[in-house]
């Protein structure tokens, strides 16, 4: 690879405490790398640990949650001394619009009053500049610059949803991380939204993880995808291989359960519901719903295998791949 | 066989539902002008035995409201809702009682529609004890018991006794309907129902729903989704600002759309598929506010097609010319022309 990635983590894993000193294992060894301009999908259903997964790229986790691996922006270890090492990237190279973010502005200070305050925090504008800087990203977003004093109640959602993606862009990051930036929204102003964000990554060579539980939105938007299920990447790769030829159950039965507007196979459920992570599990974790687990599954755990170009999974079935090439 | 020459459990014709917009102690006292919210402006639709409708549009079209309508819950102002030949639209509360056992609604969040006090059992039963319908402790138990295996939660044992907090989303969702499939009723309205619920069960709560219409179940499905909806139902109609601007056989309205909004709405729908994403025709701007409502046809304004007599003229459904089949009609003078398009609405209700 010629281009070293802009993002890079390295067996994360995260831990949150639970009383009587139990403990969840939300992310368990999640490991990827994220290109310059590259748009990535993180879906999975909720409690895989997508969203906790992004958290710990911000630093932004609780303090009831312990984590360890690495996340290397650029080339550094970001979570080597915790927020010491974190709090100088968040925002200015990797920034976040949060799930509902459209309705989490202050609703007695205009919109651009709160897009200016992340630039005059972190010393990137402040003053004129940092206005002028706001009618620049408002504009960007598509959303006329006379716009910035008015107050949230005066946008409609799409727009508010707008102007929390211009936020995120406040000091020019060069990772957005969106969590489900579109599922509060109705179709055709989703449409809108991802339109915007594929602009966003080609113009200004901004990379992107987008969080969401809607594969068709990531057959869409994403050039990758990484499948989770109970806080493990379980298959990763280019989107029209991970559809076309899916090497792990989950994420085929996945597919099978989302209706396709113009398919005409029939639309099946996933029995059964994924496993509780407040203990260890031994096996796969897709054990008790695969459709095709055969004698390792309960007992032992899948590793990460390469199972083409940029194509990895986690499932006992490809294991006849290891066998067949030398070591 | 078409809907027509079928029984028909429901019927609503001209169906319109306004809500007064509060103005405040200020706008009264300021004399602002009363306004209205046209959330339903002459809806008209059929469900027979046996056959699921989605009524499908962006929040804010009125599918939520008709459907409220449709069961009484809100109050039409005018319009003629039949159930089963006999109207109800007037009908008192007294004498509605007996319908509603007939006529059952499904929510979308399984997680606010249960109590969480109650076990399934106590969440089942409630409503056999409002309706006065078992006798005595055993016969309710085995129709509690039922419903349960018709929900598709078996066996009952596991689950008779349990709390909502100790069931999955999916699990919740079915117990509301065994709660609605308890009353044997003949039509179900459902709102939304799997739109709170992971992808991996969502197609198992609609199969469950495709089953009982296969039993001779009507069901009325509000539905956001047009996936879905192609999916499932026998029928979609699209809602645009109070009005269906499109109706038809599922298939054919989602790959024979005639309606400008729909052909949009068909296009921005993300595919499974990544190498079969259509260019998305983004429509610019939102809907418009429906207290506000456009002048013509209400969609002009977005329309990427409209003419200059759009503004003017509010079209009915009609068939439109390149459509497949009888029964598919869209309320556009472009794609639609009909003889009697005129200046007035459908149930002569002008906008301008």
């Amino acid at each position: 690879m010629s281009t070293q990635p802009v993002l890079k983590t390295n067996d994360l894993h995260v831990w949150f405490d639970l009383s009587g000193g139990r403990e969840l294992h939300a992310v368990q060894g999640v490991s990827f790398e994220l290109r310059a301009g590259e748009r990535m999908g993180l879906v999975g259903e909720s409690g895989c640990g997508k969203t906790t997964t992004i958290l710990a790229l911000m630093g932004l986790l609780p303090s009831s949650a312990s984590v360890a691996g690495q996340v290397y922006l650029d080339g550094e270890d970001v979570l080597a001394k915790g927020e010491e090492t974190v709090s100088p990237h968040r925002w200015r190279d990797i920034a976040m619009v949060f799930q509902g973010a459209m309705n989490a502005f202050n609703p007695v200070k205009t919109i651009g009053a709160q897009i200016a305050e992340p630039m005059e925090l972190h010393g990137t504008a402040s003053g004129r500049a940092a206005r002028a800087q706001v009618r620049e990203l408002l504009e960007l977003v598509g959303i006329s610059g006379e716009r910035a004093d008015r107050y949230p109640h005066e946008f409609s959602g799409g727009m508010r949803q707008r102007a929390a993606i211009a936020l995120a862009l406040a000091c020019q990051p060069q990772v957005l991380l969106a969590d489900e930036p579109t599922t509060a929204l109705d179709v055709m102003v989703q449409a809108q939204i991802l339109e915007l964000l594929v602009r966003l990554t080609r113009d200004l060579g901004l990379s992107m993880i987008l969080v969401t539980h809607d594969l068709p939105v990531v057959a869409q938007v994403c050039d990758r995808a990484a499948v989770m299920y109970a806080g493990e990447i379980v298959e990763m790769g280019n989107m029209s291989t991970i559809y076309h030829d899916p090497r792990h159950p989950y994420t085929r039965m996945l597919f099978a359960a989302t209706p396709d507007l113009l398919g005409d196979e029939a639309v099946v459920s996933i029995p059964g519901a994924p496993p509780r992570l407040d203990h260890e599990i031994a096996g796969c974790p897709f054990t008790p719903r695969c459709d095709t687990a055969f004698s390792p599954c309960p007992t032992t755990h899948p590793r990460r295998l390469d199972v083409g170009s940029g194509h990895e999974a986690r499932c006992h079935l490809n294991d006849h791949l290891v066998a067949e090439r030398p070591a | 066989m078409s809907a027509a020459e079928r029984e028909t459990l429901l019927e609503v014709e001209g169906l319109v539902t306004r809500y007064p917009v509060a103005r405040g102690v200020v706008g009264a006292v300021a004399r602002r002008p009363k306004e209205t919210v046209h959330a339903v402006e002459g809806v008209s639709f059929t469900i027979a035995p046996g056959e699921m409708v989605a009524l499908v549009g962006e929040s804010g079209c009125g599918k939520t409201t008709t459907a409220q309508t449709v069961v009484r819950m809100v109050e039409s102002e005018s319009g003629v809702i039949r159930f089963r030949g006999r109207e109800i639209t007037r009908l008192s509360a007294r004498s509605l009682r007996p319908l509603r056992r007939e006529i059952q609604m499904i929510y979308q969040d399984p997680y606010e529609s249960l109590d969480p006090r109650f076990t399934v059992r106590d969440t089942i039963e409630e409503p056999l004890l409002v309706h006065r319908i078992a006798r005595g402790k055993q016969e309710r138990e085995a129709k509690v018991r039922e419903a349960l295996e018709r929900a598709g939660l078996t066996p009952p044992d596991l689950f008779i006794d349990r709390f909502p907090h100790e069931l999955s989303g999916g699990q919740r969702q079915r117990v509301a309907i065994a709660a609605s499939l308890v009353l044997d009723p003949k039509l179900l309205v459902a709102d939304e129902p799997v739109s709170m619920l992971d992808v991996s069960v969502r197609a198992g709560i609609l199969s469950l729903l495709d089953g009982l219409r296969k039993d001779g179940m009507g069901i009325l499905m509000i539905t956001h989704d047009l996936s879905t909806a192609a999916h499932f139902a026998d029928r979609i109609a699209v809602m645009y600002l109070g009005r269906i601007v499109e109706e038809g056989p599922a298939r054919e309205v989602v790959r024979n759309p005639q309606h400008p909004y729909t052909r949009a709405l068909i296009t921005v729908v993300p595919k499974r598929d990544p190498n079969e994403q259509t260019t998305p025709q983004i429509l610019t701007g939102e809907t418009p506010n429906p207290i506000h409502v456009p002048s013509g046809c209400r969609f002009h304004p977005r329309c990427p097609i409209a003419e200059d007599s759009c503004s003017r003229i509010d079209p009915s459904l009609q068939r439109p010319r390149d459509a497949a089949t009888p029964d598919h009609r869209a309320a556009c003078i472009v794609t639609a022309p009909g003889p009697s398009a005129d200046e007035v609405g459908p149930g002569g209700h002008g906008s301008v």
